[in-house]
């Protein structure tokens, strides 16, 4: 699961601004007309919405802030293991818990899928974890709200994977190749799971009283954290200056804005909340006829800036679990590895004699 | 917390990366899917069956050790090729395993 | 035996077990998000997953035997600790991943004999869960029995680890080839089998992996589990139905 909320507003660029999505695009395309047949630099593939892939030229801010983006996105993918993982033990129904350890696992596989992506430019899975335990790399901080009640894990997979569905099927267009292919895969495997998040809370709505309240309880704390998965707003005041969207734009890593991809999100969700039987927590929300779209309430934007920051009800937590079951297992993957050279010894040894 | 027996970087940078290749039950070939790491290529095919198969049956697979795989350069301008450019990646991430590791 | 007597040894087999793969599950579950490596996790996952789908057919098939028509749901938690009918060994608390590879040796070396036996179980249900589950347990098999190797003979603190992670399992182990009353009498009727009767091919597997793991059995303690067929239980019971039975009793009658 992503969002786009863990850029560190205080974070410097990596690359310049380019004044522009139409602008560059415009100024690629002029290049590439000007080229003979059969270029493929790097400006004529992303001109011609073509992937680029690990063996060709790219420029090294492209490279370096995409290996930021798909290791986010990795990091967000083992984090969330977390909140759902917490009540696997405690689902209470089998069918449940047998359908909380099938959505957590294809988690960690997406996880590895992203890992894989992300060196494919030139780094170690090793290394992005290390910055993930340092801090250095974020993840979604979605992923740093407790799962309080058994109704959470409904709206995690209702509204939270609701939200990185939306960010994560115009990635499957993504410039790079290797990360496109990943999010087809990812995108395949998750069309479930946002159906029995869904499915929890239907289930909840027409059962007892004290599941209803559950329900409810449970989107009253999720509904303004999903909203903010999809990153601060294109403008106004708590925008980014500058702006990694529009460089990210530029070369075909980001494909909508955020404020685009909330919007959408929010008119797929207000019906499917109706149909629940759930109110959403925002009394400003209308439907603005002229638009065609729902209107919605401010988001507290100081909020995703803190818990970004690190102060948010699970961020330690979270870190805490990661790097615990990492130094633990160190034993472990040291004796993989001594096996392993051994086993090479031992052939070796049998070649030579 | 242990200290890294290996010399040079943690053991964990030690275990190789594989690239997995997947045929579906009815495929005719097999098709690059993604990679892994893994100490060794008995370890390395049964992660492949758990991450890219999820354990289906009738699938094959197929891992090889990223640094035994030679690449063609992307658009064939160079008229030879060069050997240290012929790596599957650009920037190449993986790291032989060290052959003087002591396990004392 | 009469048709009545032999649907009710073919339900408390299958609860016991269904029992023994429900409550492994549950202690595989707690691995998820704390495994060495993620690959672990997955892999974790999955033969957690297998198991609960061995003990949901099982319990369901239990609830229909028995003539009270509980569901799996009413069995795994409505049952007090005293009418739970798992071994020793499933139940115990989490350790570190040797401990679990240990456990998972000597319980899926039992299963594959187990399934292997029951195919030919002469209740239908029983034979077709067993007809799936001998290629899953044998790729848990597989899977302990890989990193037993690796941690036995990898480093000398790995060794270690892994020779006590051994020593720990052993007191649980003879639990599993014990014939119990329900086991002889599923036996008797065509149903099951004699859990003694699974002993030499899982030890000779178990033996043989721990040899190669330059690994040394232990020698059989002084005291080992007894009475989880009966529903006597050891301490982690108690704690580990309460976690995972809490939320559903807490609202009877819910659909969930």
């Amino acid at each position: 699961m992503n969002g786009n909320d863990f850029i560190d507003p205080d974070e410097s660029l990596n690359a310049a601004e380019s004044g522009g999505v139409e602008a560059a695009v415009e100024a690629a395309s002029a290049a590439f007309a000007q080229r003979p047949d059969k270029d493929s630099s790097f400006e004529a593939l992303l001109a011609a919405d073509q992937r680029i892939e690990p063996r060709d030229e790219m420029p090294d801010a492209y490279r370096k802030t995409l290996i930021r983006q798909i290791a986010q996105h990795a990091h967000s993918e083992i984090i969330g293991m977390q909140p759902e993982g917490n009540w696997i033990s405690r689902a209470p129904s089998l069918r449940r818990k047998a359908i909380l350890m099938a959505k957590v696992q294809d988690e960690a596989g997406h996880g590895l899928y992203l890992y894989s992506a992300a060196e494919t430019l030139g780094i170690d899975r090793a290394e992005l974890l290390d910055m993930l335990h340092s801090g250095r790399q974020k993840y979604s901080s979605i992923f740093n709200y407790p799962t309080l009640t058994w109704a959470d894990n409904g709206a995690i997979g209702w509204l939270v994977d609701g939200a990185a569905i939306m960010n994560q099927v115009p990635l499957c267009r993504c410039s790079y190749g290797p990360y496109a292919r990943a999010m087809i895969r990812v995108c395949k495997e998750e069309s479930f799971h946002q159906r029995q998040g869904f499915e929890i809370l239907w289930t909840l709505m027409r059962g007892t009283q004290a599941q209803k309240d559950m329900a409810q309880d449970a989107v009253n704390r999720w509904w303004w954290p999903s909203l903010m998965m999809f990153g601060p707003p294109d403008t106004g005041e708590a925008a980014i200056s500058g702006g990694h969207t529009e460089q990210s734009m530029a070369w075909g890593i980001k494909r909508f804005s955020n404020d685009a991809l909330r919007q959408k999100f929010v008119d797929m969700t207000v019906p499917q909340a109706e149909k629940i039987g759930l109110t959403l927590p925002d009394p400003d929300l209308r439907w603005n006829e002229e638009i065609s779209h729902w209107d919605f309430g401010a988001v507290d934007w100081t909020e995703l800036q803190r818990v970004i920051r690190g102060d948010g009800p699970c961020n330690a937590e979270r870190i805490q679990r990661r790097l615990g079951a990492h130094n633990e297992g160190a034993w472990v993957r040291e004796a993989a590895s001594a096996y392993a050279v051994k086993q090479i010894r031992l052939q070796r040894e049998e070649y030579l004699a | 917390m242990s200290t890294p027996a290996v010399k040079g970087g943690s053991p964990e940078r030690s275990w190789p990366l594989w690239e997995v290749f997947v045929r579906g039950k009815r495929g005719l070939s097999h098709v690059h899917v993604g990679s892994l790491h893994a100490p060794d290529a008995g370890m390395a095919l049964r992660n492949a069956r758990d991450v890219y198969t999820r354990r289906q049956e009738g699938v094959s697979l197929w891992v090889v050790r990223s640094t035994d795989i030679t690449a063609s350069s992307p658009d064939e301008r160079d008229s030879f090729f060069d050997p240290a450019a012929d790596k599957v990646y650009r920037h190449p991430t993986f790291y032989d395993v060290p052959e003087d590791v002591e396990y004392l | 035996m009469i048709e009545a007597e032999a649907a009710r040894v073919t339900a408390a087999y299958c609860l016991q077990l269904g029992d023994d793969a429900l409550i492994y599950a549950q202690r595989l579950g707690e691995w998820i998000s704390r495994a060495p490596q993620i690959e672990e996790d997955m892999a974790l996952g999955n033969i957690g997953l297998d198991l609960i789908g061995q003990a949901r057919v099982l319990l369901t098939r239990a609830g229909d035997m028995d003539g009270s028509g509980r569901s799996e749901d009413d069995l795994a938690y409505f049952r007090d600790e005293r009418q739970f009918h798992n071994v020793h060994l499933v139940e115990q608390d989490r350790g570190d991943f040797g401990f679990e590879m240990a456990r998972m040796l000597w319980f899926s070396a039992y299963q594959c004999e187990l399934y292997a036996a029951l195919v030919t179980s002469s209740d239908e249900v029983i034979a077709g869960v067993a007809a799936k589950a001998v290629k899953e347990v044998d790729y848990h098999r597989d899977h302990a029995t890989q990193w037993v190797l690796r941690l036995g003979d990898g480093t000398t603190a790995s060794h270690a680890r892994m020779q006590e992670a051994l020593d720990r399992v052993e007191p649980h182990v003879a639990e599993l080839f014990e014939d119990d009353a329900v086991s002889v009498a599923a036996a008797e009727v065509g149903v099951g089998t004699l859990p003694s009767s699974l002993w030499d091919s899982a030890f000779g597997h178990v033996s043989r992996a721990v040899a190669q793991a330059t690994l040394t059995l232990p020698t059989e303690s002084a005291w080992h589990s007894r009475g989880g067929r009966e529903g006597v239980h050891s301490r982690p019971m108690g704690y580990l139905l309460a976690e995972m039975q809490h939320i559903a009793r807490s609202h009877p009658g819910a659909s969930w």
